[in-house]
């Protein structure tokens, strides 16, 4: 491989290794001595634990030690936090009842954690947890979201009360009502976002190691984010120093958010590791992914807006309650409210904004990000509405939106939430998706499904994402726990090829190409000259991680400030080597030249006088290794309109996707089809969501009914399309690659355009107010029969 | 998964015997339902009668009388027999549709017909064309053979040894499949048989079942229209999170109009 350049397809080096099954995962790790953990959890969705007695199970073969949440309180284990504090509109902080990493007193919801079984195989320790007797007293449970505040509902948590965790607002109220007063038209709505599992394909995993001789332990543990980690583990939960605990991510599955977070297992495991003095591993099954790592979604929303006789949006205003199921995750409280609230205005000029958010506790899983957390939401609150508006007011809902958009000279643009977009062209944006779609013979086809006994509809959805997720100042502002800076290394060997650490973390991402593409381009570096690594709070200076879309437009600014650092250095050492002066060193292609001259240094020359500095600048440093951490000025903005056509068979309530275009602006693009998979696998997720996919509990045991694959539809390549893709470019002004993050959008928009397609579809009939995510057969079938 | 004793007998009548003396004995076919239970720790079998051993339940004989098919015959092999395809087509094509490719690779007709699976597709074929289930002690008709949910006829160490079918004038099977599992929803077989039309029903209810209105309306005349306006009760049948008793009740007439439209 040689050198390649910012743009180009450079297929994915880590894909060898990947589709050939030679990756190394938490669990492919082998350990010295090593045991394995069970963990007993609750069947109960709300239950008072009388007694646990654990003398059978202790004396069953292979078992090391069980340890139960008791233990846990004892050994003053503190609990896991919530790194993000919200105010509530009194400007109280949220209520953060308490998260131990076993339950000692009372479960809180199926799965809940109560003992800890370590043997010498993982089926001895299952054996042994089958032997533990629990005495439950059971509870009433609050299972479902909508009743959870009423105050007759049973209580999740004492110090909750009402199981609000707190009651939140944006915007300006009065000036909102003051414009629905004078508004020519008011569109309501009533929208549930139905609860998602986050389903990465390789379940959760972690393995602790304890070393008696210094004291130190190791965690590899399937994270997102193994630095916060190391320091929430660290800081809140064990009190191992940042120094002793040394955390590494090695290859992993699949996030989509849901390993950002920390969870009682990989706690329960370090601790334990310490106490018992020997290596323990535990890797989920599928039930339990299913049951235990943090879901995503679950709101309850009304929605009003406020328009002018010609569609023009005066105000919007919207109440949601949102779940956060029975504690809080680790950053579960921002997700309704900061990355929620705060998107509402959409890609639209909408002047004034007022939203209500009650977040509420259930007894059921936590609920935290989820690939696009907050802004699909958002966004499916704001496109719903805007296409009921225009299907109310008889205005085709792309010209509706066409006549609200911000225009492409108002940037930077000051919303009404809080945010301020950064760039944007919005309207080519449609122009190119309408065209794509073929939206202008759209009547000829809904006529040509009509005659075959189907209903043909469309549905458009214009998007905007608020990514790349810093800056540090405002998240701090906001409530957040955390710096959102990334970091960057970039480690010349003597020979010339080179290693970049970052503080990103890719788990299917594509990082060890793109990462390497843009110093391939920028240094002049062959790619197969350059090792990315990442994963390991040994190895990496401290990073933040990988989560809403922010590895490229952080983590690679990050890159591309320790590249100039690498440049500046190289100049001086060429200028020495050279005998010419700094000023007159220009860097092109990989190598130092004497402006007006033919001298020449390539970079790896540089590199290696920098090594063995036998004639080289007295006051220069040795070495080619510079560190960055970079912290932009703003959120990025990407943006985009997504159109759906789907029929729907009205026999059977089918709803077949017929057609589905995407056109995204991304900014600036490094590699066009890394993108186009964050592209794909966003919009299947979102497919999922307003078609398929569905968590769904049993509302008085609390038990998930869809806890497999039996009875959870995760979307298969049979169900959508071939994609039709376009890009506009507006790149992003403040960071140094000009780029926006392309990892949530097709999640984001794909739910409201796929279910404005099928109300489009229903309204022929009637029923397009009568249908909620997912739209399955079933639900479509029984929406057009309802009358 | 629990300890087990494994046994891989060479002839049914050692597999009869294994299963007899064992205390909790489990025959396996394909293991595509008995595996997963085992993993799961759903079931505790003390022996495992592995019937992948004996020569004599696999392969497929056409002839003029119909299709005979040995219990341990995959669902690849039925989906891939031109013999089978050309007797009778929808059989081949059944069998084409069943789970997914690592399933019919692996998953017998024999095994699927002695599990009963409520959602399975071979009891609405065996029922369908009014099928006879061999077994290593008699003959059963398969309208005698399923019995409730994940029941049969079939007694203890009593093993199927084939299936054969008779050859139909025509015959169709459309499934509506569970949009998570992909099992049969509501699957219905329709076949014009020597015997009159038969109407067999899939997924929709605890077992596979007939719908005599159907059979007597495509009686008097085969077509799609015959069937429209026949509803099966919705009283009785399946209700989960996919599908209410009052969907699955509409779709059986669905499935079954377009069965009989395919059937041609």
């Amino acid at each position: 491989m040689g050198n390649v350049k910012i743009g180009e397809r450079v297929q994915r080096k880590e894909d060898r290794r990947f589709l050939t099954g030679s990756g190394r995962y938490v669990d492919d790790l082998q350990l010295a001595r090593v045991t394995y953990a069970y963990f007993l959890r609750s069947p109960h969705a709300h239950a008072k634990i009388r007694k646990i007695d654990t003398s059978k199970a202790a004396a069953s073969v292979g078992v090391v030690q069980i340890f139960t949440g008791k233990d846990v309180a004892e050994a003053k284990v503190g609990g896991l936090i919530c790194g993000w504090v919200v105010k509530d509109k009194h400007g109280n902080p949220h209520k953060a009842p308490a998260h131990p990493a076993m339950a000692a007193d009372t479960v809180r919801h199926v799965g809940d954690t109560v003992a800890m079984v370590i043997a010498a195989t993982a089926d001895q320790a299952r054996d042994a947890a089958e032997k533990i007797e629990v005495d439950y007293e059971v509870l009433p449970a609050q299972i479902n979201l909508a009743g959870a505040l009423d105050p007759k509902a049973p209580q999740v948590h004492a110090d909750a009360p009402g199981n609000l965790c707190y009651d939140w607002e944006l915007g300006d109220k009065a000036a909102v009502d003051a414009a629905f007063a004078k508004a020519a038209h008011v569109t309501k709505l009533d929208l549930v976002n139905n609860r998602l599992v986050p389903n990465a394909m390789e379940p959760r995993a972690a393995a602790a190691e304890y070393d008696r001789g210094t004291g130190n332990y190791t965690l590899y543990t399937t994270s997102q984010n193994p630095h916060v980690a190391r320091l929430v583990l660290s800081a809140f939960v064990l009190g191992i120093p940042e120094h002793k605990l040394r955390v590494i991510a090695p290859d992993v599955g699949g996030g989509f958010g849901s390993k950002i977070f920390i969870y009682p297992e990989e706690t329960m495991l370090t601790w334990a590791a310490g106490k018992i003095g020997r290596s323990i591993k535990w890797t989920a099954e599928r039930s339990e992914s299913f049951m235990t790592d943090a879901h995503g979604r679950d709101h309850v929303t009304h929605a009003e807006l406020a328009l002018d006789a010609k569609g023009k949006i005066l105000a919007f205003k919207v109440d949601t309650i949102a779940n956060l199921g029975a504690y809080l995750s680790t950053f579960a409280t921002a997700v309704p409210t900061y990355l929620y609230a705060t998107l509402l205005a959409g890609q639209y000029t909408t002047p004034v904004i007022y939203c209500n958010v009650r977040a509420a506790f259930t007894h059921t899983t936590p609920v935290d990000a989820y690939r696009g957390a907050g802004r699909p939401e958002a966004t499916y609150v704001v496109e719903s509405i805007v296409s009921k508006a225009a299907r109310e007011m008889k205005i085709d809902s792309a010209e509706l939106r066409r006549r609200n958009y911000i225009a492409k000279d108002a940037f930077p643009y000051q919303t009404p939430v809080a945010l301020t977009y950064d760039s944007g062209n919005y309207a080519p944006i449609l122009d190119q998706a309408m065209k794509l779609a073929d939206y202008a013979g759209i009547d000829a086809r809904k006529a040509a499904a009509k005659a075959k006994g189907k209903l043909r509809g469309i549905g458009v959805c214009s998007y905007i994402e608020a990514c790349g997720i810093a800056p540090s100042a405002v998240v701090g502002s906001l409530g957040a726990g955390v710096g959102l800076w990334e970091s960057a290394q970039l480690k010349f060997n003597p020979t010339g090829n080179l290693q970049i650490l970052t503080g990103s973390h890719s788990h299917g991402q594509g990082h060890e190409t793109t990462f390497a593409q843009i110093v391939s381009d920028k240094l002049g570096i062959p790619l197969d000259q350059i090792e990315v690594v990442h994963g390991d709070t040994d190895k990496v200076p401290f990073g933040m991680g990988t989560y809403g879309s922010r590895s490229l437009p952080v983590g690679g600014s990050a890159i591309m400030k320790a590249a100039d650092k690498i440049i500046a250095k190289g100049k001086k050492v060429a200028a020495h080597l050279m005998e010419a002066a700094e000023a007159d060193i220009v860097f092109e292609n990989g190598t130092f030249k004497v402006t007006g001259t033919d001298k020449a240094v390539p970079l790896g020359q540089a590199v290696f006088a920098a090594y063995v500095p036998h004639n080289y600048p007295a006051d220069l440093e040795p070495g080619m290794d510079e560190n960055a951490f970079y912290d932009p000025s703003n959120f990025t903005y990407p943006s985009g309109t997504q159109i759906c056509e789907v029929e729907v068979d009205p026999d059977t309530g089918v709803v077949d996707i017929v057609n589905f275009v995407a056109v995204d602006d991304f900014g600036n693009i490094v590699n066009p089809m890394v993108v186009e998979g964050q592209v794909h696998g966003g919009i299947v997720q979102g497919v999922g969501q307003a078609l398929l996919e569905n968590a769904a509990y049993d509302e008085k045991t609390g038990q998930l009914i869809s806890g497999s694959y039996m009875d959870y539809t995760m979307p298969r390549a049979d169900d959508v399309p071939s994609f039709k893709l376009g890009y506009e470019v507006t790149p992003c002004p403040h960071n140094p690659l000009g780029v926006k993050g392309c990892g949530e959008a097709g999640a984001i928009a794909a739910p409201a355009a796929v279910m404005n397609a099928v109300r489009d579809a229903l309204a022929a009939v009637g029923a397009q107010d009568r249908i909620e995510m997912p739209a399955t057969p079933q639900r479509v079938w029984a929406a057009i029969n309802a009358h | 998964m629990y300890d087990f004793a494994y046994h891989k007998p060479k002839s049914v009548a050692d597999a009869s015997a294994a299963v007899k003396k064992a205390s909790e004995g489990k025959l396996m076919a394909g293991g595509m339902t008995l595996i997963p239970t085992i993993k799961q720790r759903l079931a505790r079998p003390s022996d495992v009668v592995d019937l992948g051993g004996i020569g004599d339940l696999k392969g497929i004989k056409v002839d003029a009388s119909g299709v005979t098919i040995g219990a341990m015959t995959k669902h690849a092999e039925v989906a891939a027999s031109a013999d089978v395809a050309k007797a009778i087509p929808a059989l081949a094509k059944l069998a084409a549709n069943i789970g997914d490719a690592q399933v019919r690779n692996r998953g017998t007709i024999g095994g699927s017909v002695a599990n009963n699976d409520p959602a399975a597709d071979y009891p609405a074929a065996l029922v369908g064309l009014g099928a006879t289930v061999h077994t290593n002690e008699r003959k059963i008709a398969a309208d005698d053979f399923f019995k409730g949910m994940f029941e049969t006829a079939l007694k203890d160490g009593e093993i199927i040894t084939a299936v054969s079918f008779p050859v139909a004038k025509k015959a169709a099977y459309m499934k509506f499949p569970n949009p998570a599992s992909r099992y049969a929803m509501v699957g219905v077989f329709v076949a014009d048989t020597a015997g009159g039309a038969r109407v067999a029903v899939t997924g929709a209810g605890p077992g596979v079942f007939r719908v005599k209105d159907m059979e007597a309306a495509l009686g008097k005349g085969w077509s799609a229209d015959a069937v429209a306006g026949i509803k099966v009760p919705a009283g009785g049948l399946n209700n989960d999170i996919h599908a209410s008793r009052e969907y699955r009740a509409h779709l059986v007439t669905v499935m079954a109009k377009r069965a009989v439209a395919a059937a041609g």
